[in-house]
């Protein structure tokens, strides 16, 4: 069954909805004693990266995630913040990530802007893919929904699945084996997301 | 590209959405979960919702209607209305909503906008500021549902906010409300020019050409609209409607044609 993990950062419930209207059971993931009894996992996230990966922290579940993703390879996906804690580091704080995918979080910069709204990146953009199968069926000139200032900046490029372009072209997918990352909202996103999620569900082996 | 955005801005008094003129007469237009269900089914945007009483009444949050709303919507959403510390809008943000509106408690206290960020995250902290034109034709700022008057000047409030730095403004003029005779686009030029967060504009949207002519003044722009999609026809009856493709596609060649 999909986990979904509540470390009490991001819209748990959204994500539930979406799945339960696939008729794909969830669960909620509240401790480490819940994480091996899913065999795929979600990492939802809003906020500022030092207050998620912070909660990630006093939830205990780093170890049992930690385990779970990176010595038994269960399928994770993360959503923005939840995402951006999967670098080792971020500009916006000063505590570690989870370190899952070399890279780190930047700030858009906004001395290259010369155009308004400058920060945050707010609303639907479109996205370019290389051929994977969780893109399956996905509109890319519709794209997903994107709230943020800080982004994903993989230190290896074949770690990156997807860009957008926001004044310049940034990371906005990224995946290592059985590890995936998407800066866009999916859970508010449409069709586009419903699609992703039923994509991440169907993922047999990475 | 990065497209404008197209948002229903619906109202709330007493778990019920209503529209008014100009902050006035509010009229009942029916049930706020039924009109997020037909706005998930027409792909909208995003949504805004603004409980108009909560702060003139000086209410808490309805958390339990906030819970049903952002459960049920598949598109962002935007919650204001009666929020006035970082509790009320983690707790909102926890409950499922993107981004939280504030507006009576910037002018008492403006620190609150970094304490917000500091939990929530700069992009969801979203300011609203209602405006009203007086006899000289003067721009000022009210606040509790346009009751009260700001002594505090537009272009200094702005400048201000600017400072600070918040995750987008949203500008509700008083005087279009609900009047359907188009945006106030002098008042959308004066606030661009000052501010360079995501900036919507609120009050007045007369049609779909209207909108389009906004979004293609300022090229990404959030054009929020009341009345337009929640009536139809000359004596506005109460229908839920949204953008059609022929508009959505003109939308979408905008933000194509535009360069970095």
């Amino acid at each position: 069954m999909i986990g979904i993990i509540d470390y009490g950062s991001g819209n748990i419930q959204a994500i539930r909805n979406i799945y339960r209207g696939l008729k794909i059971e969830t669960f909620i993931v509240k401790g480490p004693q819940d994480v091996p009894l899913a065999t795929k996992l979600v990492l939802p996230g809003v906020g500022a990266f030092d207050e998620a990966i912070g909660k990630l922290d006093q939830s205990g579940l780093r170890s049992a995630l930690d385990n779970a993703v990176l010595q038994n390879k269960v399928p994770v996906m993360g959503i923005c913040v939840g995402m951006q804690i999967m670098a080792d580091s971020s500009e916006e704080g000063t505590l570690k990530g989870l370190g899952w995918i070399p890279g780190s979080v930047k700030c858009f910069d906004i001395n290259q802007m010369n155009t308004v709204p400058k920060l945050p990146h707010m609303g639907w953009n479109d996205i370019s893919f290389s051929e994977h199968r969780i893109f399956d069926g996905i509109d890319k000139n519709i794209g997903f929904y994107f709230l943020h200032s800080y982004f994903f900046y993989a230190d290896k490029k074949k770690d990156v699945i997807a860009t957008s372009c926001y004044q310049n072209e940034f990371d906005c997918a990224i995946n290592n084996e059985n590890i995936f990352g998407f800066q866009f909202h999916p859970e508010k996103s449409h069709a586009n997301g419903i699609r992703l999620f039923k994509n991440f569900s169907d993922i047999l082996q990475c | 590209m990065l497209r404008s955005r197209v948002i229903p801005c619906l109202l709330l008094q007493n778990k019920g959405l209503v529209k008014t003129v100009n902050f006035k007469d509010p009229k009942y237009v029916g049930d706020p979960i039924n009109a997020v269900k037909i706005f998930n089914e027409k792909g909208v945007d995003e949504l805004i919702f603004l409980d108009i009483d909560a702060s003139s009444t000086d209410t808490e949050p309805d958390y339990a209607l906030i819970e049903k709303i952002a459960n049920e919507c598949r598109m962002p959403l935007c919650y204001g209305g009666g929020i006035k510390s970082v509790e009320q809008a983690q707790k909102i943000i926890k409950l499922g909503a993107e981004k939280v509106a504030i507006s009576s408690i910037v002018f008492d206290c403006s620190e609150i906008i970094d304490e917000m960020a500091a939990v929530i995250g700069r992009q969801s902290v979203v300011v609203v500021i209602d405006i009203k034109k007086n006899l000289f034709g003067k721009y000022e700022i009210y606040t509790h549902n346009g009751k009260k008057k700001i002594k505090q000047g537009l272009d200094k409030t702005l400048s201000i906010l600017e400072e600070i730095g918040i995750g987008e403004l949203v500008i509700n003029s008083i005087d279009c409300d609900g009047e359907m005779k188009g945006y106030d686009t002098n008042l959308a030029d004066r606030v661009r020019d000052l501010v360079s967060c995501p900036l919507t504009i609120l009050g007045g949207a007369s049609s779909q050409e209207n909108i389009l002519n906004l979004i293609e003044r300022y090229k990404v722009i959030g054009a929020a609209v009341g009345s337009l999609f929640v009536f139809k026809g000359i004596y506005k009856a109460v229908l839920i409607n949204y953008l059609d493709n022929n508009y959505r596609d003109k939308i979408f060649k905008i933000a194509g044609e535009r360069k970095n």
